[in-house]
């Protein structure tokens, strides 16, 4: 099921994910501020939505200094990685039937893979900058990474037991009858928690942890390098949220409102649920996230597909 | 986890609360009768200046923001010749209001002093005076010191009894 149109499908959903990776600063700002009782930016245009060009025309006019005791190479292709990987998972997000850039049978895995090769650019970063506080910031990261990338595969594998398929328009028409998030509720927290220590978000936000290491791994970034990061980072945001509306909340499955509308209303949910978890939640201890992450997490994940595998073989 | 959860909520629910924030150049906030803003130099109910030159504020002055020169008029009354506060440097701290022997020097609630060149917060003497006492309406230095000035004799001060003549203390 591939448009007629691939390009217009290719463009529009490259276009889409950074307009909208782009208007989650403001959105971030001002739904933060509305958690914390204020009023976030609200001057530069109407309810401040010009506020996301201004931040534009700023951090494109800022110095875009590489440190001389920086390894330059790796110091200016690690933003690129992270940008890259996101835009890649973009690729097999299935917006509406037909609207999908590549419609691999593998789609699932394709996208496990990339945000794996996503804490390359972190990690990177970190090493990179030559400075202890980033340093230490990346080594949270690939550390954060690897425990967490575990149980996120696992935490899918259920979903994928129920629908028989890793094509991500096939999950999406198996939950026709019943949202997945329903058999599926464990796996649907383990994805949430692992997909917020996979866009390190703030209650995983360790790897930048700004009260402890500066600025963690971006530390000595500036301009559009570290603006590559932040944009990645809201990327990431974005695509696990549509990757959870799509794998656990049906997708663009909904009455009377077209598939684009019902998936962009999930992402926007899930969008700003991961804004309230930044406004409520405080930072894990670093020895706590990675005993979470083994001790409870993995365990649980592994019990789900246990429990999903022979519920499906015994009704199934 | 059940707390966790709870706080979720907890914030969650502040999405329907009154925000704080006081939008600032439509509203503004309320500030306290002594709040430390601007700083002014005030007069006695009758009109003349308060200040007499005493430097007391501009040694209290932590930044040394404050020059002034004293100089005496006809009556033999102290007042600056010129005063001149440079608010690029004061930190309002309100030292000087607290050093004032004769309540002339004060600080007004009024924080929008903002220029576009430095030299524009420097504050001149016809900058600072205003026409009225300020926060002590009733008082009035010279009426209540013991100084001898012109227009006014020893004794002739407020609660002030006239000079005894000691050549009158005969037995």
């Amino acid at each position: 099921m591939t448009s007629p149109y691939p390009i217009l499908s290719i463009l529009g959903i490259v276009i889409a994910a950074l307009t909208i990776a782009a208007s989650l600063i403001w959105v971030e700002r001002r739904l933060l501020a509305l958690w914390q009782d204020r009023y976030g930016p609200n001057r530069t245009g109407t309810f401040g939505l010009l506020q996301v060009v201004a931040d534009a025309i700023k951090i494109f006019m800022k110095e875009d200094w590489i440190p001389p005791f920086a390894d330059k190479l790796v110091f200016i292709v690690a933003p690129a990685v992270i940008f890259v990987t996101v835009l890649m998972s973009f690729a097999v997000l299935p917006v509406a039937p037909g609207i999908i850039v590549s419609d691999l049978n593998i789609g699932l895995l394709f996208f496990l893979a990339m945000s794996s090769l996503g804490v390359y650019s972190v990690v990177l970063a970190g090493w990179s900058s030559n400075n202890k506080y980033a340093l230490v910031g990346g080594l949270r990261a690939a550390a954060q990474m690897l425990s967490y990338e575990v149980f996120m595969g696992l935490s899918l594998m259920g979903v994928v037991i129920l629908a028989g398929s890793f094509s991500l328009p096939a999950i999406v028409e198996a939950q026709k009858s019943m949202w997945f998030v329903i058999p599926q509720f464990p796996g649907f927290v383990l994805f949430l928690i692992a997909g917020l220590a996979e866009t390190r978000r703030i209650p995983f936000d360790l790897p930048e942890a700004e009260s402890e290491l500066v600025a963690g791994y971006h530390s000595e970034y500036s301009g559009m390098k570290f603006g590559m990061f932040f944009v990645g980072e809201y990327m990431g945001v974005t695509l696990i949220s549509g990757m959870i509306s799509v794998l656990f909340f049906g997708g663009w499955l909904g009455p009377v409102l077209p598939g684009v509308v019902w998936f962009l209303i999930k992402t926007f949910f899930f969008i700003s649920f991961f804004v309230l978890l930044r406004a409520a939640l405080p930072r894990p201890r670093f020895d706590q996230l990675m005993s979470w992450g083994w001790k409870v997490m993995l365990p649980l994940a592994l019990a789900n597909v246990l429990l999903t595998g022979a519920a499906v073989l015994m009704w199934g | 986890m059940v707390s966790i959860l709870r706080t979720i909520w907890y914030v969650f629910l502040h999405a329907f609360q009154k925000r704080v924030t006081v939008q600032y150049p439509e509203e503004k906030p309320y500030l306290a009768p002594r709040y430390r803003g601007r700083i002014i130099l005030s007069r006695d109910p009758d009109g003349g200046e308060r200040c007499v030159a005493c430097n007391l504020c501009a040694v209290a002055c932590p930044v040394d923001c404050i020059a002034l020169q004293a100089t005496e008029d006809e009556n033999g009354r102290r007042y600056p010749d010129f005063f001149r506060i440079n608010f690029s440097r004061c930190i309002f701290c309100g030292y000087c209001e607290e050093a004032c022997p004769t309540y002339a020097i004060q600080l007004t609630p009024d924080f929008e002093m903002g220029e576009f060149h430095r030299k524009n917060l420097v504050y001149e003497k016809q900058d600072l005076l205003i026409d009225g006492p300020g926060k002590y309406p009733g008082y009035n230095y010279w009426r209540v010191a013991g100084v001898q000035i012109g227009g006014k004799k020893k004794g002739e001060a407020a609660h002030e009894t006239p000079p005894v003549d000691v050549r009158s203390l005969l037995p």
